[in-house]
């Protein structure tokens, strides 16, 4: 991981959408009057035609992109996660997820992260809310060559799609070489003293934090999930028998979300003892990222 | 297959009828009253105006219809059946275990369906999402979408019309069912939401008012929004919810409740004399 080299997942699947968008010419993108901020603006430069600002109406906008997908069309709808998710969670339910729809939702913005906004556009429940829709895939990406790659492989699912974006700038991890896969984690090390289950931004902390760890003779490994649902579960379970102590980290509530998710899995196949960290049933503040992530003990 | 002899069309409307009630008597459940009063708007639709071949209900170049009150779906899946979608009898399954007929419209189990709807205020967005869509394909589809009157409360429902409008969907027309109760009485007193005509002209739409229950009105108007460019129509049908059936109509006690044996015996005698 090169610390010096940082780029938000945003701007990344901006600069994606655009390459996708010359590839295939069913892709349409949505946004609700925020394209400049979730970088669709880049899509809409150069396909003007296929980009639809749907003003601030995210209700119509996710009912218009199912709309859409039922004609054909691979629909990428992008506003802020709180307003994604959030406000128009039962046109996500209803519209998208129950008639199994084609609609890539990318949500940015997503945690406290968001920083100086504050809480009412800090999204903390979203992973959390989708994961419990029949139909949808989950996915929360750390870094730039996970987002490319994520942005694209969701085109090979027909179906709907979460995937959740940042707004911070974060190190990149990966290289061009790494192999992903939808719905298998990605081991980072392979310490046996304790495995960090981490997903989005909260990866690079967990190998930040791995590394200072291994200074003091500490050897943990680092699990990336970035797909929510399906979980891979075999991977939790391995990691559980190899390490005996499972962490969670994300920027997200503790409640519903990667934590859980994970608990559900050792609860039913290898009981073991589990810590989650991230949001503990408290709305945010306004701040800088680093400070809050600080403030509310993420690591 | 356009039939376009009026009294051809009302018989059809009367069978129609005749389906709604069986399905709400044999699945013990539904909404008869707001089906009852989009028949007519159906039937000319599906028989009459639109597009489409039920031998391939999937067909990219098939005009779109979106029940955006699927609660009426009594009244979408008779008009599918008489029209050829699936077999009748698959009515007489309405709302059961093994029933191809979901409670709300499922358009991925019953032929014909364009759009699964349900929670009232999207049915209009996801028919604006067709007609963009149709615009970029450049292939002439038409897409219909039928409002109820109490539906047009949703606040969506507002923010479809801007859209429909700002994209110029001269290739969508929407149908207000306004047969004046909702659930809780009369639109004027749970939630007023007329002047409906007004709304929808200040919103930028092309907007006719009808009689819901006249087949040649109804004809006319779908014809003439068809020749309205820039902006998107809209028909303000005047219904009565319950049509059909003398003891339902205008009654709001029959939105969603199914007729016993003897209301039933009295509502297939009242619809087959009349066919």
């Amino acid at each position: 991981m090169d610390i010096n080299n940082k780029i938000a997942t945003r701007q990344s699947y901006g600069n994606k959408i655009v390459e996708l968008g010359k590839e295939n010419e069913n892709i349409v993108v949505l946004d609700a009057d925020l394209a400049t901020a979730t970088k669709t603006e880049l899509f809409k430069k150069e396909f003007p035609n296929r980009f639809f600002d749907m003003g601030i109406a995210e209700q119509d906008m996710m009912s218009t992109a199912a709309g859409m997908a039922s004609y054909g069309k691979i629909p990428y709808a992008s506003t802020f996660a709180v307003f994604a998710a959030g406000r128009a969670y039962d046109q996500i339910r209803n519209s998208i997820c129950y008639p199994n729809l084609n609609v890539k939702i990318c949500a940015t913005h997503a945690g406290i992260t968001v920083g100086e906004d504050g809480a009412t556009h800090q999204m903390l429940e979203d992973i959390s809310m989708m994961r419990t829709l029949p139909n949808m895939t989950v996915m929360s990406v750390s870094d730039d060559i996970e987002t490319k790659w994520a942005v694209e492989a969701i085109l090979k699912i027909n179906g709907p799609v979460y995937l959740r974006l940042g707004r911070l700038a974060v190190p990149v991890i990966y290289d061009e070489n790494q192999k992903f896969e939808i719905g298998k984690g990605i081991q980072i090390g392979n310490g046996n003293d304790a495995t960090v289950i981490a997903t989005g931004l909260m990866v690079q902390q967990a190998i930040l934090a791995s590394d200072e760890l291994k200074q003091k003779g500490i050897n943990i490994r680092v699990v990336d999930m970035h797909t929510i649902k399906p979980i891979d579960r075999e991977l939790i379970v391995k990691c559980a028998k190899e390490t005996k102590r499972i962490i969670t980290i994300e920027d997200h509530s503790i409640i519903g979300g990667l934590g859980t998710a994970v608990c559900e899995v050792l609860a039913e196949e290898y009981p073991c003892k589990v810590t989650r960290l991230g949001m503990k049933d408290t709305f945010g503040k306004s701040g800088k990222a680093e400070k809050l992530l600080e403030y509310y003990r993420f690591g | 297959m356009k039939i376009t002899d009026i009294s051809e069309l009302e018989k059809i409307a009367r069978e129609i009828r005749i389906g709604v009630i069986e399905e709400v008597y044999a699945g013990k459940s539904g909404h008869p009253g707001g089906s009852l009063s989009c028949v007519d708007i159906l039937t000319v639709l599906y028989f009459n105006q639109m597009n489409i071949d039920p031998q391939q209900p999937n067909s990219s170049s098939r005009d779109r219809f979106v029940l955006s009150k699927g609660h009426a779906s009594p009244a979408l899946y008779s008009t599918l059946s008489k029209r050829g979608y699936f077999d009748e009898k698959e009515l007489f399954t309405f709302r059961g275990i093994d029933s191809i007929l979901q409670g709300h419209p499922d358009m991925k189990h019953i032929p014909g369906v364009d759009m699964s709807t349900g929670s009232l205020g999207q049915g209009l967005s996801c028919a604006n999402g067709m007609a963009m869509s149709s615009k970029l394909n450049k292939d002439g589809v038409r897409v219909y979408c039928l409002l109820g009157d109490g539906e047009i409360e949703e606040g969506q429902v507002w923010e479809a019309l801007m859209s429909a409008s700002q994209y110029k969907l001269d290739n969508l027309c929407v149908i207000v069912d306004n047969n004046n109760l909702q659930i809780d009485g009369e639109i004027t007193e749970v939630m007023n939401s007329y002047p409906i005509d007004e709304k929808f002209r200040s919103f930028g739409f092309n907007v006719i008012c009808v009689d819901g229950h006249n087949i040649e009105e109804l004809i006319q108007s779908f014809e003439t929004a068809k020749t309205v460019k820039g902006k998107p129509t809209a028909i303000i049908a005047k219904t009565v919810k319950g049509k059909g059936v003398s003891f339902m109509e205008n009654q709001v006690g029959w939105h969603g409740k199914a007729p016993n044996e003897e209301q039933y015996n009295i509502a297939m005698h009242e619809l087959k004399e009349n066919c």
